[in-house]
């Protein structure tokens, strides 16, 4: 009887495996890991190999978008295998059409938790997670064109009062990351376009690099200061907070800086 | 100040005639007095129509009447009469009503002209009774060895000279029935006003015609000034490139030399340097929203293919450049360069074409190897299909496809570049509708492939769709450049966007996903649609002696070809049919075998027909093996996914 699980990896290093997680790892006949939807800054595949005293298998996009079918559920229907995700298997990353796809063929699956950049995001900068509305991907310019929908969420959420998460574009394969001066110039860019009054250089912001990393950073301020201010490497997030509860305007002044 | 364009008479280089049309106002068409009117004069005369240039009529190589034919002035008049006739019958063909009549030619009006231009006398009827010559004194004057004497006294350059001051309008008078015809913006705003009345003082508008590489003075872009006035150093916008660029220099041609000059207001045929990225057929301006010139029509297709090579891997970067080179110059040569195989191919109208292209490769010094021509297909579909669902990669999103068959009016239009990308969208809207499309359909196009193909929006309400517009046009032209039968360009389909469903975060919906998840639909529909393969067939016109009308006509049939008309005149007999290009590579030898080198013809693209049924398969598979595909076309199973 076949067996699919989808394993978080977490947000920083192999240390974020669960020690449920490593159990079932050690169990199952093959594992899998797909490291192109995020950037674990910390991981190592080798080191991660010792640990389970196993082989892990690095899958490319196309293995997993166009070939999942005869190679990894194939697999899974007669053997159990494991998928090692980052983050959350089923968050950010959206896993969740392979997951279907091999209940319908019959293949019994199970999802294994782990952190996230939406509870990490919350969780570092201490704004409420009942506050956050729709998160989107500040997306870099394809064909020369800027995707528009983060400036209509942004708009959105703002208007409601509520937090908005970017999350920043990843181009694993060609070891692209946005850099949140990046993210804050193609904000700029869409609310000169749109003209709206949604958001400008002086509106407050979170700046989130290597959250759940002890090289993490987290800082908040006018968006144009968070252009010039010296992150370190990626992966990155940004918060555009929407109206600040007094809890979380205390957070923010002591885990991120604001007012310094 | 008269300018005079030359254009290769030949069948093959058409294109190049086309364009030149667009900058002049009149054509003087030259015509053999042995062959009489041929093939090629009934192309270039039909480009002039229409293009509103008022053709006249120049018959030459009168000295072979006489010296090689030997006729006797009688008959030197009928067969003068007998041209200028078949000459006004493609006036009556192809003018538009207002200028049948009032641009035949005749002797009376002096717009015919006779003479040899090799022997360099010439006269209209008007010189020839004013200087008291009469075709008995032409035959004597040869018969006599006193030829010199004839140049004298009836110069060829004043027959021409005389013909075109009396009817060639100028500038400022053409302009006014020609820019209706060739613009198609408001002739009600200021810039139509100033192209109507070609206005110095107005906005410049100018519409380039042919761009040169001269090896000292690097790109050279010629054309004509509908309006205004350019100078040195004035910025100037690309209306189709849509980027500006500055004149480096302004020149005006002087016989075949350039002199430089500070400015020319419109009407002129100026000579640019230094304008960055300019082709030809480019609409160049001082205002940015100008409506482009349409497109320049070609009446002929691209047909054959060879792949060139060179023999040394270092001329690699010289060949290229001199591929660019050749194409920025004759519009009609398509240079590619194949993705899999990594070689260059080089499109042409003919084999002629080619072998010629190939001479001045060769004889830029650049040593090459090159493949025997193969024929162009097209891919096309023969009924209705769909909704095909297409998903993308990460499957989170779904787009839906319905393919039909375009309307051959429709084809023609684009092919015309009466319509196009470049289309307003309101008036492309308007001439569909015109057509019969229903109003969602016509206001729905979202792009226009120039090989003849059309995709439409039609569906309703769909989140995030703007965002992926130019996603699913370019998933629609990447099709239309790589049909699924044998990856052959694709003419003549409806695309029709139906619904699509999108990921709400854009990072799940980029060109990635979207572009595959459009191509698969659209191949699964095209599959379904009765798809078949098109080859080009030729237009063949056959000049021989009657005897061998027979031996010509069961040519034409062994070549699964169709004679249209035989037509007998004094001397020869015209075969005029149809054969596909397929069967056109020994033709030259056949025909010259079976009629003794007494044949003269002439080979023109005619159109796009079905390949038989009985060949489909095996054309199919000979073009997949020939590209490293599996003889067997995909199915609409393999693009449809459960
Ligand atoms: N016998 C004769 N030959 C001519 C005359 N005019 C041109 N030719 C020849 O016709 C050929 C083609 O001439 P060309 O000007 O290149 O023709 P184009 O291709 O129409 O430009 C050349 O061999 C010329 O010498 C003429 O009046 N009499």
């Amino acid at each position: 009887m076949g067996f699919l699980v989808f394993v978080g990896m977490g947000l920083c290093d192999e240390l974020d495996l669960s020690l449920r997680s490593i159990d079932i790892l050690k169990s199952v006949d093959r594992i899998y890991a797909e490291l192109y939807t995020s950037y674990i800054p910390h991981l190592s595949v080798e080191r991660l190999e010792k640990l389970l005293g196993k082989k892990v298998e690095v899958l490319s996009r196309s293995d997993l978008e166009e070939k999942a079918r005869e190679t990894i559920l194939a697999e899974a229907k007669k053997r159990s295998v494991a998928l090692l995700v980052p983050g959350d298997p089923m968050l950010a990353t959206t896993h969740v059409a392979l997951r279907i796809e091999a209940e319908e063929m019959g293949i019994r699956t199970e999802v294994v938790h782990a952190a996230s950049i939406f509870s990490a995001a919350p969780s570092a900068t201490g704004l409420q997670p009942y506050k956050f509305g729709r998160s989107v991907t500040i997306t870099f310019p394809e064909g020369g064109k800027l995707s528009n929908t983060p400036y209509e969420v942004l708009e959105e959420n703002s208007k409601r009062g509520l937090h908005t998460l970017f999350l920043l574009d990843i181009k694993a394969e060609a070891g692209k990351y946005m850099t949140i001066r990046d993210a804050v110039h193609i904000l700029l860019q869409l609310e000169s376009l749109n003209g709206r009054g949604v958001v400008g250089e002086s509106t407050l912001g979170v700046g989130l690099a290597r959250i759940g990393s002890p090289d993490g950073v987290i800082k908040a301020g006018a968006l144009r200061d968070l252009a010039t201010y010296p992150f370190p490497n990626p992966p990155y997030a940004l918060v555009i907070p929407g109206a600040l509860h007094f809890m979380e305007r205390r957070a923010l002044e002591l885990f991120a800086g604001l007012g310094e | 100040m008269i300018n005079l364009i030359d254009t290769p008479g030949h069948i093959d280089f058409s294109g190049r005639v086309t364009r030149s049309l667009r900058a002049i106002d009149g054509a003087i068409v030259v015509v053999d007095a042995v062959e009489e009117v041929m093939i090629q004069t009934e192309t270039v005369t039909r480009q002039a129509l229409e293009e509103r240039v008022r053709p006249l009529l120049f018959i030459n190589k009168i000295d072979r009447l006489i010296k090689e034919l030997r006729l006797p002035p009688d008959q030197i008049q009928e067969k003068l009469v007998r041209i200028i006739r078949d000459f006004n019958r493609l006036i009556e063909m192809y003018a538009e009503p207002e200028y049948r009549e009032k641009w035949k030619v005749s002797p009376t009006a002096g717009s015919v002209a006779f003479g040899s231009a090799r022997d360099r006398w010439g006269f209209t009827l008007a010189m020839a009774q004013k200087r008291d010559i009469k075709f008995s004194d032409v035959v004597e004057a040869y018969e006599k060895g006193r030829v010199d004497e004839l140049k004298q006294v009836v110069p060829v350059e004043e027959a021409i000279l005389d013909m075109v001051i009396e009817h060639i309008p100028p500038p400022h008078v053409a302009q006014r029935y020609r820019v209706p015809k060739i613009w198609r913006g408001d002739l009600e705003s200021e810039i139509g006003q100033a192209m109507l009345n070609c206005d110095e003082n107005g906005p410049a508008v100018m519409c380039v015609t042919n761009v040169l590489v001269d090896p000292h003075a690097g790109v050279v872009a010629t054309g004509r000034l509908f309006s205004g006035t350019l100078h040195e150093g004035d910025t100037i916008y690309l209306i189709g490139a849509r980027r500006s660029s500055r004149i480096q220099q302004v020149g005006i041609y002087m016989g075949q030399y350039r002199d430089v000059v500070e400015a020319l207001p419109a009407g002129n045929i100026p000579a640019l340097l230094g304008v960055e990225g300019v082709k030809a057929g480019e609409t160049i301006a001082t205002t940015k929203d100008v409506v482009p010139f349409e497109q320049i029509r070609y009446i002929s297709e691209p047909v054959m293919t060879i792949a060139i090579e060179p023999k040394h891997p270092r001329d690699l970067p010289r060949l290229v450049d001199f591929l660019n080179k050749l194409t920025l110059e004759d519009p009609t040569l398509v240079a590619k360069i194949d993705q899999e195989s990594g070689e260059y191919l080089l499109s042409g109208m003919g084999q002629l074409h080619l072998e010629i292209a190939t001479h001045w490769i060769k004889k830029a010094g650049i040593d090459i190897v090159t493949s025997p021509p193969i024929v162009i297909y097209r891919e096309t579909i023969r009924k209705r299909a769909g909704p095909f669902e297409g998903k993308s990669p990460n499957k989170h999103n779904r787009i839906y496809i319905e393919v039909e068959p375009l309307e051959p009016e429709i084809i023609e239009l684009i092919r015309k570049g009466e319509i196009g990308e470049y289309t307003d969208r309101k008036t492309l809207a308007k001439i569909l509708r015109d057509h019969g499309w229903d109003t969602d359909e016509a206001r729905g196009v979202w792009a226009v492939d120039e090989k003849g193909n059309i995709l439409i929006d039609l569906t309703k309400g769909v989140q995030f769709l703007h965002e992926v517009r130019e996603m699913i046009s370019a998933g629609f032209y990447s099709c239309m450049e790589d049909g699924p039968l044998a990856r052959e360009l694709v003419r003549g389909i409806k695309v029709k966007l139906v619904d699509a469903q999108l990921h709400e975060d854009p990072a799940h919906r980029g060109y990635a996903q979207i572009v595959p998840a459009t191509r698969h639909a659209l191949y699964a529909a095209m599959l379904s649609a009765d798809p078949i393969i098109l080859e080009p067939v030729q237009k063949i016109t056959v000049k021989v002696p009657v005897e061998y009308v027979g031996v010509v006509t069961r040519i034409i049939s062994q070549k699964r070809g169709r004679v249209i008309t035989i037509e007998q005149r004094e001397y020869v007999t015209q075969v005029i049919g149809e054969i596909p290009a397929a069967e056109t590579f020994d033709l030259a030898e056949v025909l010259r075998g079976g009629t003794g080198g007494r044949a003269f013809w002439g080979l023109e693209f005619s159109s796009w027909q079905p390949v038989p049924a009985s060949m489909q398969a095996e054309v199919i598979a000979a073009i997949r093996r020939r590209k490293g595909l599996s003889p067997e076309p995909p199915k609409p199973e393999d693009f449809i996914e459960r």
